[in-house]
């Protein structure tokens, strides 16, 4: 990975060095395609302990990606696996079990953002093919029929063929290409923090379901005291977010213990508390004349499946194959039939992952009690929706082939 | 473009800067994956999909490296304005294109000058270019606007070098290829109105006679299929259009 003010072409300008952003670099760079990867912020404040306490779950097709781009063995140690999720309406009786049979494959692992993060940074450091260029502040983009190039506010240009929007949600990039994007607001946010507890955690992940929204308890590792720790996600009301910040922390725990019951027995706040709010965006269209969008500025959804970084690992995934088969027939990364290959691979994917997601959150956010008698209904609907479910998304896969090389075994 | 001249051999008058702006405008309209040229653009792919494992095969290189065709020539016979020449100048060939219109060149030179590439084009027919041989020689649908098929074939096996390979695609003579390519795909505009002439299209046993009558074997063809769900892609069905490759036997 080179640091210098690099203006020299390279195949690809990646807007956004984040986790999606640089696995697509890395996967890139697996197939000899070349990047600029620009990022606003400091990459030493962002991997430094204690900058944010977000954990994401790794599903086993995103582990393969790592697997396969070579950041596996540099994680592994890190990683919790969950070996079950247990779902439940209000900690009443009748929750529900998912564990998968021996082979079956496991249903993902816990990581700290920030061992993602510097996994991601100290892999993408070792390849020529990765220009990175941190503290890039992008004020002006430009797409024209021989190529793009961001133009960074002392001037430096970076030029390529194709522009990758990996800026988040709200990526400038989308919106000056007029990319529209269906948005529902939740008026949600979700607190983030971490928990230490005194019963080991089973390697269960726990989704408890209250009317104001998903209380989810992730399992993590321990840490190097051997303590037992967890990584909460607790949904509440837009209006009430400030007020569960404020709160002081003796009180914060024992309205958690209380929605917890006693799971993990007793708890305690390891760290700070964060939040953010919750939204599901997606837009339709993720590409325009050499643009495409990768992770949360083409969509977002709900974090209570999980899905919210594989939906954008998988982005990264098709589009450094797509752009891989096309470049071994000598077309270039921002040709349109590539670019049109991509759109329709990721387009069902992301939508039909999304509406799911979506329906759990309205199924789970009517309050009162013949709600939770359909809740609880609905629950083994849902067990029984699931080949429904994988019957259409092999189905959105099949049109274009299959899953993307990269995110199989 | 600034003073760009047309070095063909074939006289043709150097280019005024008004006219550099018409072949401005003329690549990218050729170049636009929307425009007149959608069809080709759609095409081009799957294509180079054939092209690229012809390659594989006929030379035995890696299929995962990017640039097969290094320290190799190449020669695209009707060109246009240049859809697949470039991809061969990326897969590595040093490539020369040929077109007898004079704009089609012109507006290839704009666009290869544009993407950093050089490519050595010529407005002409393939007999005024100096006597060079290619180590590949395409030509993709233009035999069916070809009067003499059997003259040009011969011209284009003359262009071959010892080993090289030769890869060929045209629009079947077939009831479905009349229905869907001259009347259908012109009709809706995909595809400009007297593009094709249906009588003048042959058919793979046709083409077969002709590079055998021309010393050449010619591989087994590859269908170009349609449907609505795959869109364009490499089949076993013929009916529209078909690609192969020659050899010197």
């Amino acid at each position: 990975m080179s640091g210098e003010i690099g203006t020299e072409r390279r195949d690809v300008v990646i807007l956004g060095g984040g986790l999606v952003g640089m696995t697509l670099a890395i996967a890139l760079a697996e197939l000899g395609i070349t990047s600029h990867v620009l990022d606003a912020a400091d990459p030493e404040a962002q991997m430094a302990a204690g900058f944010d306490g977000r954990a994401s779950a790794i599903s086993t097709a995103s582990w393969n990606l790592f697997t396969n781009i070579g950041i596996a063995d540099r994680l592994e140690k890190f990683g919790c696996p969950i070996d079950a999720i247990a779902v439940s309406d209000q900690l009443k009786p009748g929750e529900l079990h998912f564990r998968p049979q021996p082979g079956e494959g496991s249903l993902g692992r816990m990581f700290a953002n920030r061992q993602l993060r510097i996994a991601l940074f100290d892999a993408a450091k070792e390849r020529p093919e990765i220009a990175f260029h941190p503290k890039s502040r992008i004020v002006a983009r430009e797409r024209d029929a021989f190529g793009v190039a961001a133009i960074r506010e002392d001037g430096a240009r970076f030029e390529g063929s194709l522009l990758v929007a990996a800026e988040g949600r709200r990526s400038p990039t989308r919106e000056e290409a007029g990319l529209t994007v269906a948005k529902w607001d939740y008026r949600h946010r979700a607190l983030i923090c971490g928990l230490t507890h005194e019963k080991p955690h089973g390697n269960v992940a726990w989704e408890i379901f209250y009317p104001a929204g998903p209380f989810a308890l992730l399992p993590m590792l321990d840490d190097d005291q051997g303590r037992h720790r967890t990584a909460l996600v607790w949904t509440v009301a837009e209006k009430d977010a400030d007020a569960w910040l404020k709160l002081g922390e003796r009180a914060f725990v024992a309205e958690a213990q209380k929605r917890m019951g006693g799971v993990l027995g007793e708890i305690a706040l390891d760290g700070a508390r964060t939040s953010f709010p919750l939204g599901f965006h997606h837009a339709p269209t993720i590409v325009a004349d050499r643009l495409a969008l990768v992770g949360d500025a083409a969509h977002g959804i709900h974090p209570i499946a999980g899905q919210g970084l594989n939906l954008g690992l998988r982005d990264a995934a098709a589009l450094a194959e797509v752009l891989g088969d096309g470049m071994r027939l000598g077309l270039e990364p921002g040709d349109a039939q590539l670019l049109k290959r991509y759109q329709d691979w990721r387009a069902l994917d992301d939508f039909s992952v999304a509406l799911a997601t979506d329906g759990l959150t309205w199924i789970f956010g009517v309050p009162g009690k013949t709600a939770s008698m359909v809740r609880r209904a609905g629950m083994s609907a849902i067990e029984k929706f699931a080949p429904l479910k994988t019957f259409f998304m092999d189905e959105a896969r099949g049109v274009s082939g299959a899953l993307p090389a990269l995110l199989q075994d | 473009m600034t003073s760009a001249t047309v070095t063909g051999e074939t006289s043709s008058p150097t280019i005024r800067p008004e006219e550099a702006a018409h072949f401005g405008k003329l690549a990218a309209e050729w170049w636009d994956p929307r425009g007149s040229s959608a069809m080709l653009h759609k095409l081009n792919p799957v294509r180079l999909a054939f092209i690229r494992s012809a390659i594989d095969t006929h030379w035995g290189t890696d299929v995962t490296i990017r640039a097969p065709l290094t320290g190799r020539t190449a020669i695209d016979v009707g060109c246009g304005a240049g859809l697949l020449c470039e991809p061969l100048a990326r897969m590595g060939a040093k490539v020369t294109g040929v077109d007898a219109a004079a704009e089609n060149i012109a507006a290839a030179r704009h666009h290869a000058a544009g993407m950093r590439l050089d490519i050595d084009y010529h407005a002409g027919e393939l007999s005024s270019l100096p006597e060079d041989t290619f180590d590949l020689v395409t030509s993709m649908e233009v035999i069916e606007h070809v009067a003499d098929k059997r003259a040009f074939v011969r011209e284009l096996v003359s262009r071959l070098a010892p080993g090289g390979l030769m890869i060929l695609s045209t629009p079947n003579r077939t009831a479905a290829s009349k229905l869907l390519l001259v009347d259908g795909a012109e009709m809706i505009g995909q595809v400009p109105r007297g593009t094709h002439d249906w009588d003048d299209f042959i058919v793979p046993e046709e083409l077969g006679e002709l590079l055998n009558d021309a010393g050449m074997e010619m591989g087994a063809p590859k269908g170009i299929a349609f449907t609505a769900m795959k869109g364009l892609h490499l089949s076993d069905d013929l009916k529209l259009n078909y690609i192969v490759t020659a050899t010197r036997r």
